[in-house]
């Protein structure tokens, strides 16, 4: 018996997420009363995993596994669970694990919780809240299945320290061909560069800018804070910004610790993409845009004459608390 | 090719989230339900194989006789035939397992499903389909061309996007970016006329495990009223955001 956590590297690096899943997985391990192990695809280090609460890493080291490849990963995922005799298998919210998540339930006939926001209600009967309706309600889903697949959501839970002491343990998955039938040709992404998925903070502008002109203050304030940037769905479908950059409701989900809204008017749809968000600021010239009322802080002003301010006063604040 | 897709009915995008029956049900009482909006990108790419390449489409959904008038505008749109397996959609592997018992009967080359509901946001119906009839699987799909057996598919992924190469049969769970907003259709009444002559088939469910319930639900606490910064004094917020929210 044992949870396994996903724990998910970026060129040869463990993510920050990764680390977040790991702590959850450790939650719950605690309440189960059993450990914690990982599985990790050629991580040249696994160390860090100890200060969460991981107690063995399985390492994959494999060539033909260097990068993300969807079916693979999760064959591969699917025979540590059988190996450790997993209950639990833990993923996070990414783009990758989201695409690993319906293949496992399939592969493993396991019920699979996606968006976790808590620590589960209770462990027998497995009782995990979960954010529904995009972030309009929560539901909490009962799983009735004996594997149980829980993905956490970004910056829901947090990352939390727990020293254990680690063991590594080399893991060689039994790949076979029909794994690698889809290959990857391709990859197009702006390296260095924060991505809405783990950014602690998005910059995120709209119509009100007027035209994709005017996004180099959006690029430098986003770059003075270390955030990413994003946008509204009408600035995507006009181009103005790529379909990658689109958050809200049919969009990216958003859940970062600060969500800074500029020329956003809050529609519905675009704050129930956002509302997961820990702290929301809105600069906007009309007082009576709804994102007012979703918004932690606000400014009622001309994004024009705010935004390069905001960015002069910002880096005067972080040169002095350099 | 012969293509099927899957439609989720769901609560129109700017219908108001409320809970009933001790918050165990969802409040339908004055809510528009319309086709899923990732599962409407995929529907429009797949008339254009039906216009271009001459395939034909099917659309399927799980769902009681409430959500036919969804599947009579999926027909409107343009899909041949319609097929509503007739049960309450109440868990994504419940629900996976009544489409995969479809395509596994319906000799599908495509299956185009969306990357998620955006209901109850469960993104796993494609992915347990394909893993259950160990077909391939693209999710979160942004493009999609086929040339006889040969499948191009780009996928996004956090920060950019992955240019694929598989074959057929697939699945994919699309979204937005399969077409644009503006190659979406509104149907004519001419479609709509036609949809009316069209086969919507009813089958009954197959048996099979609930592998989730949803046992109750709740909605977000209410917030508290925005603070405000005057426009001239920026400092303020950036103090506000480091001392009291702690978040820079
Ligand atoms: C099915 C469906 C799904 C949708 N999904 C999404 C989604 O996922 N994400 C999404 O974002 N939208 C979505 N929408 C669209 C949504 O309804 C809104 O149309 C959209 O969010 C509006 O974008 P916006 O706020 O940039 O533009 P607008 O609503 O035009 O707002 C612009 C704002 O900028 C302000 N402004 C103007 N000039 C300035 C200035 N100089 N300085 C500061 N402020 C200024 C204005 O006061 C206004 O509030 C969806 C719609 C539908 C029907
Ligand atoms: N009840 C349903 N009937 C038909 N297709 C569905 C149903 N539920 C989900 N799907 C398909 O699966 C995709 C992902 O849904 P989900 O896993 O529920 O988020 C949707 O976009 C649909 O294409």
């Amino acid at each position: 018996m044992s949870i396994l956590v996903y724990t998910e590297a970026e060129s040869g690096k463990l993510k920050k997420n990764a680390f977040e899943a790991a702590s959850y997985a450790y939650k719950v391990a605690g309440e189960m009363g059993t450990e914690v192990t990982a599985i990790s695809f050629n991580v040249s280090d696994n160390s860090a995993l100890g200060n969460y609460g991981v107690s063995k890493v399985l390492k994959v080291e494999d060539e033909k596994l260097k990068t993300f490849h969807a079916r693979a990963y999760a064959s591969a995922i699917a025979e540590a669970v059988k190996k450790v005799g997993a209950q639990v298998v833990i993923l996070s919210s990414s783009t990758d694990s989201k695409y690993l998540g319906g293949l496992l339930a399939g592969m493993l006939k396991a019920g699979y919780v996606p968006n976790a926001v808590a620590a589960p209600d209770s462990v027998q009967p497995m009782v995990v809240k979960r954010m529904a309706f995009s972030n309009k309600g929560f539901a909490h889903t009962e799983v009735n299945t004996d594997i149980k697949i829980i993905g956490v959501s970004n910056n829901a839970f947090g990352i939390i320290e727990n020293s254990t002491s680690l063991q590594e343990e080399s893991f060689s998955p039994e790949a076979g061909e029909k794994d690698f039938a889809t290959r990857s040709v391709e990859v197009d992404k702006v390296v260095g560069e924060v991505t809405i998925a783990d950014a602690d903070i998005v910059v995120s502008a709209g119509r009100g800018l007027k035209g994709p002109e005017n996004w180099g203050m959006i690029e430098e304030l986003a770059e003075v804070l270390g955030a990413a940037t994003a946008c509204s769905k009408p600035v995507s479908d006009m181009g103005w910004r790529s379909h990658g950059e689109h958050v809200g409701q049919t969009g990216k989900p958003v859940a970062s610790n600060l969500y800074i809204a500029i020329g956003i008017s809050g529609a519905i749809q675009h704050l129930a993409g956002v509302s997961a968000s820990k702290v929301k600021v809105v600069i906007n010239t009309d007082p009576e845009a709804p994102f007012f009322k979703a918004a932690d802080y606000g400014i009622v002003g001309d994004a024009f004459e705010v935004v390069p301010k905001l960015i002069e006063k910002l880096k005067e604040f972080k040169a002095q608390n350099a | 090719m012969n293509i099927l897709v899957c439609i989720s009915n769901v609560p129109d995008t700017t219908s108001k989230i409320n809970f009933t029956q001790d918050n165990t049900k969802f409040d339908t009482t004055g809510v528009q339900f319309v086709i899923n909006p990732n599962d409407e990108f995929g529907l429009t790419r797949a008339m254009w194989f039906k216009e271009k390449q001459g395939a034909t489409v099917h659309v399927a959904t799980v769902g009681g006789p409430s959500v036919e008038s969804t599947m009579r505008k999926a027909l409107a749109i343009g899909a041949d035939e319609g097929i509503r397996i007739n049960a309450e959609p109440t868990d994504g592997y419940f629900v996976a397992q009544q489409l995969a018992e479809v395509i596994k009967n319906g000799g599908y080359d495509l299956i185009i499903a969306g990357r998620e509901s955006i209901d109850y946001n469960g993104g796993m119906v494609p992915g347990i389909i394909a893993a259950t009839l160990d077909i391939n699987f693209v999710n979160t799909c942004i493009g999609l061309e086929i040339e006889g057996e040969k499948v191009k598919a780009i996928r996004e992924i956090d920060g950019g996007k992955e240019t694929l190469e598989t074959s057929l049969p697939l699945i994919i769970g699309g979204q937005k970016g399969l077409v644009e907003e503006s190659d979406l259709r509104i149907p004519n009444m001419r479609g709509i006329m036609m949809a009316r002559q069209k086969k919507l088939n009813v089958l009954e469910p197959v048996d099979t495990v609930h592998a989730t319930t949803d046992k109750s639900f709740d909605k977000p606490a209410p917030k508290g009223p925005v603070k405000l910064v005057d426009a001239d004094n920026v400092e303020e917020l950036i103090d506000l955001l480091h001392n009291e929210a702690k978040v820079i």
